[in-house]
């Protein structure tokens, strides 16, 4: 793995060869390993999937604090006549709840807020609130029989985003790009974007670990790509260092690293060397990236008017199918906004106006740009909520619902997940799957499934045992397949 | 167990077939074990649970019984009746072991050689890691003289049978900045060099003189170096970087709200601990049972409580439905696995579940462990709101310098007190307080309150509606006497305005004093408005629950009746009221009593100076009585002497209690609420199994009979002669340390699923001399770093690199030097250092250094608190890496590669990115250096040459040669060139950072300089220790 000094600055000099350059690094292009790790045989290299995958990018629109299912995508008519009667206890006493309500001495049922209606040729049930969503329902696989323990956030994204409530996994993104390595040279493999509803009436923190490598190397971790500032951190050069005086000083730095690799014939220095000419790079292609003046009228309208104000969520989705046009393999949206204890009657209108025309023009765009059949786009948060009430029914601004971990919606597109289809079905309160019961890991079974991967083959060797997306559970769901 | 060199001395030196002498037997802890271990375990391990067809291979008795199928899987002697053989090379997929969709098929060599161990006898032994490490004979090795501590014999022995020599030894340069990084994680400095070179010459040229004989004299330069080395504080502040990894270390708590901990005074006494080479089998004791041990006095027993703290850096959630009890078992499994990673380098977190898979750790004895940690009065949550979010216990601990500011607040406080109690004692006080008292309590007198009335509730359609709803409006009046004064009322009904009503009546008074004078105080949920005889006197739009006191009014009523109206007007949520009309301080009944207590027969017009025998009238009160009059006089009319001398003691007083809240509070271990113990199903706090008691594990030697049952006990037995672990876990530690990976690789693994040691006797040895020499940490790193091992040089050139490389690619024979990039934390160290700028200050809470704007913008989406990054100023921008503050949900933004600090840590991973390249580049850290480190080449040197010279050296140790000169010499001419035509440009990079810059610098130059010297930065041999 020599790199001779004609080679690299031959190619560098004319900021082209990036191809070559990647010829060198052994892997993926974006970043690599030091060294060798114990028990992990070609960790230098991406695993490379275990068979043909099916997907080869996934988009995650995360949709943090826990939207209601009740509300929006699980449609119990039954419960009108309820209408503020108690949820009857066996239904209830089977499941956990959060602390919040747990000491709740009456639990009267809400039924949804406002009507569902069918949607496309599917005849998809959704609320009227996700107008848009509906609009693309036949691109859409709808489970409503998903579970999962946890019952407070942190622990259920965790949960959702690593494998495990507590924190200290490498994420679902983390083992996607370990597993498939990169598509592009110039943009990290993992890329994050975090929005938030815009009264911050939610709370819900993102944390670094959501996106984190955990015990794998840290070059699978996400990166952040921000609003405001640098959008990657460091990316811009200091103010008074123009483009060609950095082009000469690291022309001057890959000459004196060049000598001292002919004098140590350490093979590290070559590969710092490639990443300082990757870095040089990354700094012209992000910009490029966030360029949006040659997107046509048409298409940001589609994302809505939102899409003009960076950071929006919209401005994110967008950004999300530049990104994955660009060869990154996993984007993962960061968006809160749905944790509605006592302001369901005023919040969750306003929630589902932010990111329904977004979330299905991302859809729609995919589709009509062809990349849809290879992306996996998965829409949904850490859990659900109850179908019975928190708070003072009276005031409107009082009432709303707890988490519910024991069943809730998600719904995935594209990537060879069946479109126009429901998967499951919850018991008459949506309180528990009555068929097609689906846990979290069942579902991250099956995305790495479509990424060509067996969950329980993907592993690292960590503190003596072959960690997992799954931990110990799992099953591939291939009833959501095409 | 056969060293690594001889495997690949096998690999390497096969002698032609036909000359080949027999195999050696086939090595079990060597070429069996693992197998065994990693493909069979799983299913016919330790774990009981997950056992198939009864079959166990980890224990020779009973691999040799017959299992469920009644056929014996190993028969000694005989592979081709034993089941194990037939199985592994069964032609049937689906019979074949193991199972191919395990993916952990054996490879033919590997079949045959268990086939030939069967052969062979099928002898087993134990698992290296269980076993006592026994002091190996140094062996013979053909280069003694090589050697300089005993451990290069080790290492040599596996040279010379692998067929390498050494590397040659490094150039003093490159020896002094490499021992300088690996101790203190420094650069040395120019004129340490120096002088380590000049010393290394004149020591040679001394050899040269006496010959041979007088070759080996000692202490050598080296040495010294080393000695003055380990007497800097940087020593400890080096060597705690992987405790911190280890421990979890943080500022947060890591969950929702991620509240802020002042746990670093933990980090203040392990720096301190280091540096004092505290003994490590005494560092661990104190980390794991400090708080149990006996202290020779308050102070000693405070530090080891807090040494105890590395048990409570875990996370924490104080997230609003979180289930407490669920909390506390994830803190104490936390526990358990920093306890056992840390200094036993087991996996034991494995047997939470379930029977470790691979060891001989079973769920019960995981759970035996757990009783240890499982006794501390905590709830699972933080116990304090506000920013800081704390979880019982702890303590609170005063620094040195704390303490000394504690004492001179406490003493002035006294002071105050002593002349207030003068002021206090003077004659003539007790009668300006009988003279107050009199007239005040006379006006109390005076007045008489009513009781309430209230109107009927007015229902509003928003709070706003219902402030404003006019006094007039009220209809319905009836009594309340039970609205009694001085309790908060509850009302109910949201968007209401609530109106009551009071009559007040004041008597005439004597003489000429007519007026009273009162002051109405109230509490109100939510909004207040106040009319006395129909004027409004007050207005309060809160929102707020209601509490005594939040809004109050001074009134002078003249003799007559009186009307109050009050309007409470409530948003959501229950409303309240709360009342209390006081005069002089004092609500109106206790004066009212107060005023029965003086003599009845008072003078109306007391005179100014009240004779003794009155002053004796007042001696007759009640000592409460007469401390709650004196209080309100104090209060209300204190003489100006008294009031100074009040104001004086209630500003010390308060000065103390500034000062004690900002003590820092750390939280430590305790078991002063011992638990009942069970085994956990799955690890599920819910579903608790059969109790168990404290204890430790089986396959490791026993405690003594009379051990104690908490951790003390445990600690006692971790560090005894009989445990054979902990010694070798902390001399795999410190070798990580130096060499940058252990003899054990995996160094947080000693099990069965672990690497096996590449130099066991040598590890073996190493761990028998620490403990014979006292566990001295700082004796362990001089011997490793004083070795002719650590002294090679680490080129790889030539026909000798691209054979090494070819057979030794990680450099586990240690034929050459260890190369490898630093870690974050010290490449920033040693850019403040190299420039300049670094503050060379001790300890302390966290601070707060550049980080890009919004580095926290992921937390601060909640309201609940401020998550600004509060970046220092001053010198605080220029400290070491290991106080910058550590959130524990968003790691500082320029510590790439570091651990995420949220389970304990103790291997490194390096990895290489862009994004690294693009954080040294341009981070003001590194940018703010080189202009700082630029400056400084400035004033001491004239000439281009000469600076580039000085700041290369700086940075790397070495000057540069001709030609590397010359590329940074044009680098410099080019932006020279550009900064003269821009001078906006070189002002813009001269602005980066907070430190003053040298204006009277031609600042093309400067600018340009600086451009050089983030060049410099960021060669590979600065980022590296090679």
């Amino acid at each position: 793995m020599r790199m001779t000094r004609r080679a690299l600055l031959g190619q560098t000099g004319a900021g082209l060869g990036l191809a070559a350059l990647a010829g060198l690094l052994q892997d993926d292009g974006f970043g690599r390993d030091v060294g060798v790790q114990q028990g992990q045989q070609g960790a230098l290299a991406p695993q490379g999937p275990h068979f043909p995958p099916r997907a080869k990018r996934v988009v995650v629109l995360w949709q943090g604090g826990g939207p209601s299912h009740v509300d929006l995508f699980d449609p119990k008519p039954g419960l009108e006549a309820l209408r503020m009667t108690e949820l009857p206890e066996s239904v209830r006493r089977r499941a956990r709840l959060s602390t919040m309500t747990s000491g709740q001495g009456s639990y009267p049922i809400l039924p949804a807020i406002r009507p569902f209606q069918r949607y496309g040729e599917s005849g998809m049930e959704l609320s009227t609130l996700l107008p848009s969503i509906g609009g693309v329902a036949d691109h859409l696989c709808l489970v409503r029989s998903l579970h999962t323990e946890a019952v407070n956030h942190a622990p259920g994204v965790t949960l959702w985003l690593t494998g495990s409530q507590l924190p200290g996994r490498p994420s679902l993104g983390a083992w996607a790009v370990y597993g498939l390595g990169s598509l592009s040279q110039d943009l990290p493999a993992f890329v994050v974007m975090t929005s938030s509803d815009q009264d911050r009436t939610c709370g819900q923190l993102f944390y670094d670990h959501y996106w984190g490598a955990g015990f794998l190397p840290s070059k699978h971790q996400g990166v952040r790509l921000r609003a405001s500032g640098d959008p990657i951190l460091y990316l811009a050069d200091p103010p008074g260092l123009s483009r060609e005086l950095r082009r000469g000083a690291l022309d001057d730095l890959a000459a004196l690293n060049q000598r001292h690799l002919d004098a140590f014939g350490d093979p590290e220095i070559a590969t710092r060397m490639a990443q300082y000419e990757l870095a040089f790079q990354m700094q012209a292609s992000v910009p490029d990236l966030l360029d949006l003046s040659r997107e046509s009228a048409s298409t940001l309208a589609m994302y809505g008017p939102d899409v003009q104000r960076e950071g929006s969520y919209a401005r994110n989705c967008l950004m999300a199918r530049r990104l994955l046009e660009r060869g990154v393999r996993f984007v993962q949206l960061m968006h809160s906004g749905w944790d509605q204890h006592r302001n369901l009657m005023t919040q969750l209108e306003v929630q589902c106006r932010d990111t329904d025309q977004p979330s299905a023009a991302l859809v729609a765009d995919l589709a009509q740009r062809g990349l849809l059949d290879d992306t996996i786009v998965l829409w949904g948060g850490e859990f659900g909520r109850t179908s019975f009430v928190q708070g003072d029914i009276s005031r409107l601004d009082g009432h709303g619902r707890d988490h519910l971990g024991s069943c809730f919606s998600m719904w995935l597109a594209g990537g060879g997940f069946r479109g126009g289809h429901v998967h499951g079905a919850s018991d008459d309160f949506a309180y528990h799957p009555a068929e097609g019961a689906l846990h979290v890991h069942d579902l991250q079974a099956t995305l790495l499934h479509q990424l060509g991967f067996d969950h329980k083959r993907l592993t690292w060797r960590h503190q003596g045992r072959d960690f997992r997306l799954t931990d110990v559970h799992g099953e591939v769901a291939r009833g959501l397949l095409a | 167990m056969l060293p690594l060199s001889v495997v690949l001395l096998s690999a390497v030196q096969l002698p032609p077939a036909g000359l080949r002498a027999p195999a050696p037997p086939v090595d079990f802890a060597r070429e069996v074990a693992p197998l065994l271990a990693d493909r069979c375990f799983a299913c016919h391990g330790p774990d009981e649970a997950a056992r198939e067809a009864g079959l166990r291979l980890d224990r020779r008795e009973d691999a040799l019984m017959p299992a469920e199928s009644g056929r014996r899987a190993v028969v000694p002697g005989a592979a081709a009746d034993s089941a194990l053989v037939a199985r592994i090379e069964h032609p049937s997929a689906r019979q074949r072991m193991p199972p191919p969709s395990s993916g952990k098929e054996l490879s033919a060599a590997e079949r045959a050689t268990l086939a030939r161990w069967i052969d062979e006898g099928a002898r087993w032994s134990s698992h290296w890691a269980w076993t006592a490490p026994e002091a190996a004979a140094a062996p013979e090795v053909r280069d003694a003289a090589w050697c300089r501590e005993p451990l290069d014999r080790f290492v040599l022995a596996g040279l010379e049978a692998a067929g390498l020599a050494p590397s040659p030894e490094a150039d003093p340069i490159t020896l002094v900045r490499r021992a300088t990084l690996t101790l203190t994680g420094l650069p040395p400095t120019p004129d340490e060099v120096d002088r380590f070179v000049a010393d290394v010459a004149r020591e040679a040229a001394a050899r040269a003189a006496d010959g041979p004989a007088g070759g080996a004299a000692r202490p050598d330069a080296y040495d010294r170096l080393l000695e003055r080395l380990f007497a800097s504080p940087a020593y400890g502040e080096r060597a705690a970087l992987p405790w911190l990894d280890a421990a979890r270390y943080a500022d947060s708590n890591g969950f929702q709200q991620d509240g802020d901990t002042q746990q670093w005074v933990w980090r203040d006494w392990l720096v301190q601990a280091l540096n004092d080479d505290v003994p490590l089998d005494r560092l661990a004791t104190l980390m794991l049972a400090g708080d149990l041990l006996p202290a020779a006095d308050a102070r000693a027993a405070q530090e080891q409580q807090v040494a105890t703290a590395f048990l409570r850096l875990h996370l924490l959630n104080g997230e609003g439905g979180s289930i407490a009890e669920e909390q506390r078992n994830v803190i104490v499994f936390d526990r358990v696995d920093a306890f056992a990673t840390t200094f036993l380098g087991l996996t034991a977190a494995c047997a939470q579940c379930h029977d470790h898979k691979f060891d001989p750790l079973t769920q019960r004895e995981y759970y035996a462990l757990f009783d240890y940690f499982n006794r501390v009065p905590e709830s699972g949550r933080p116990d304090t709101g506000g920013a800081y979010r704390l979880a019982e216990p702890f303590i609170t601990v005063p620094s040195n310098a704390d303490r000394v500011l504690l004492a001179q607040a406490e003493g002035a406080l006294d002071a105050a007190e002593a002349a207030l109690t003068q002021q206090l004692a003077a004659p003539g006080l007790l009668a300006a307080e009988a003279d107050w008292a009199a007239r005040t309590l006379a006006d109390a007198r005076r007045l008489s309150l009513g009781p309430w009335e209230a109107a009927a509730p007015i229902p509003a359609t928003s709070f706003d509606g219902a402030y404003a709803t006019a006094w007039e409006a009220a209809k319905g009046w009836a009594p309340r006497p039970e609205l009694v004064d001085g309790a908060v009322h509850r009302l109910t009904g949201e968007a209401t305005a609530f109106f009551f009503r009071r009559a007040l009546q004041v008597e005439p008074g004597p003489g000429s004093a007519s007026e009273a004078g009162v002051t109405l105080h109230f509490g109100s949920d939510d909004g207040l408005r106040v009319w006395l005889d129909g004027a409004l006197v007050l207005e309060d739009k809160a929102s707020r629950a209601a509490a005594p006191d939040q809004a109050r009014v001074s009134v002078t009523l003249a003799p007559g009746a009186h009307t109050l109206v009050v309007l409470i007007a409530n948003g959501g949520g229950p409303g309240g009221l709360w009342f209390e009309a006081r005069v002089a301080g004092l609500p109106v009944q206790d004066a009212a009593e107060l005023a029965g207590a003086l003599p009845s027969d008072l003078p109306s017009d007391l005179p100014r100076d009240l004779p003794n025998d009155i002053a004796g009238e007042a001696g007759a009160r009640s000592p409460e009585t007469a401390a709650r009059l004196r209080a309100a006089f104090l209060a209300a009319a204190p003489p100006t002497e008294v009031a100074a001398a009040l104001a004086a003691r209630d500003t010390r007083r308060a000065e103390l209690e500034a000062l004690r809240a900002t003590l820092p509070r750390v939280m430590v271990m305790s078991d002063a609420r011992p638990r009942e113990t069970h085994v956990l199903s799955r690890g599920n706090y819910e579903a608790p199994l059969e109790a168990v008691t404290a204890g430790t594990p089986a396959f490791l030697p026993p405690q003594p009979p009379d051990a104690r049952g908490d951790r003390l006990g445990l600690a006692r037995w971790l560090v005894s002669a009989e445990n054979p672990l902990f010694a070798r876990v902390m001399v795999n530690h410190a070798w990580q340390l130096v060499f940058g990976a252990g003899l054990v690789k995996t160094a947080e693994d000693f099990g069965a699923q672990g690497a096996a040691p590449s130099h066991p006797e040598l590890l073996d040895t190493l761990a028998v001399s620490l403990r014979a020499g006292g566990w001295s940490a700082k004796e362990l790193h001089r011997t490793l770093v004083a070795s002719a091992t650590f002294r090679q040089s680490s080129r790889l050139t030539g026909e000798r690199g691209a054979r090494l490389m070819a057979l030794d690619p990680e450099n586990r024979l240690l034929a050459r030097g260890a190369r490898r990039r630093l870690p974050a934390m010290l490449l920033r160290d040693v850019a403040l250092a190299a420039s300049g700028l670094l503050v060379r200050e001790l300890g302390g809470p966290p601070v707060y250094p550049y980080q890009p704007p919004g580095i926290w913008d992921g937390l601060a989406i909640t309201k609940e608190r401020e998550f600004t990054y509060p970046q220092s100023s001053g010198a605080a921008l220029y400290r070491r890496s290991l106080y910058t503050f550590w959130r524990r949900t968003v790691a500082p933004g320029n510590m790439f590669d570091a651990s995420q600090r949220q389970a304990c840590k103790v291997r490194a991973s390096v990895t290489s990115t862009p994004l690294h390249a693009l954080t040294m580049l341009n981070d003001p850290t590194w940018v703010e250096a080189a202009r700082a480190l630029a400056q400084a080449a400035m004033h001491r040197e004239a000439g281009l040459g000469a600076q580039v010279e000085f700041a290369f050296r700086r940075v790397v140790a070495r000057g540069p040669a001709p030609d590397e000169r010359d590329v940074l010499t044009r680098g410099f001419m080019r932006a020279h060139e550009r900064f003269a035509a821009d001078a906006a440009a070189a002002e813009a990079l001269l602005s980066v950072g907070e430190s003053a810059r040298d204006v009277a610098l031609d600042s093309a130059a400067h600018a340009a300089l600086t451009v050089v010297c983030l060049t410099i930065f960021n060669l590979d041999e600065a980022l590296t220790c090679e």
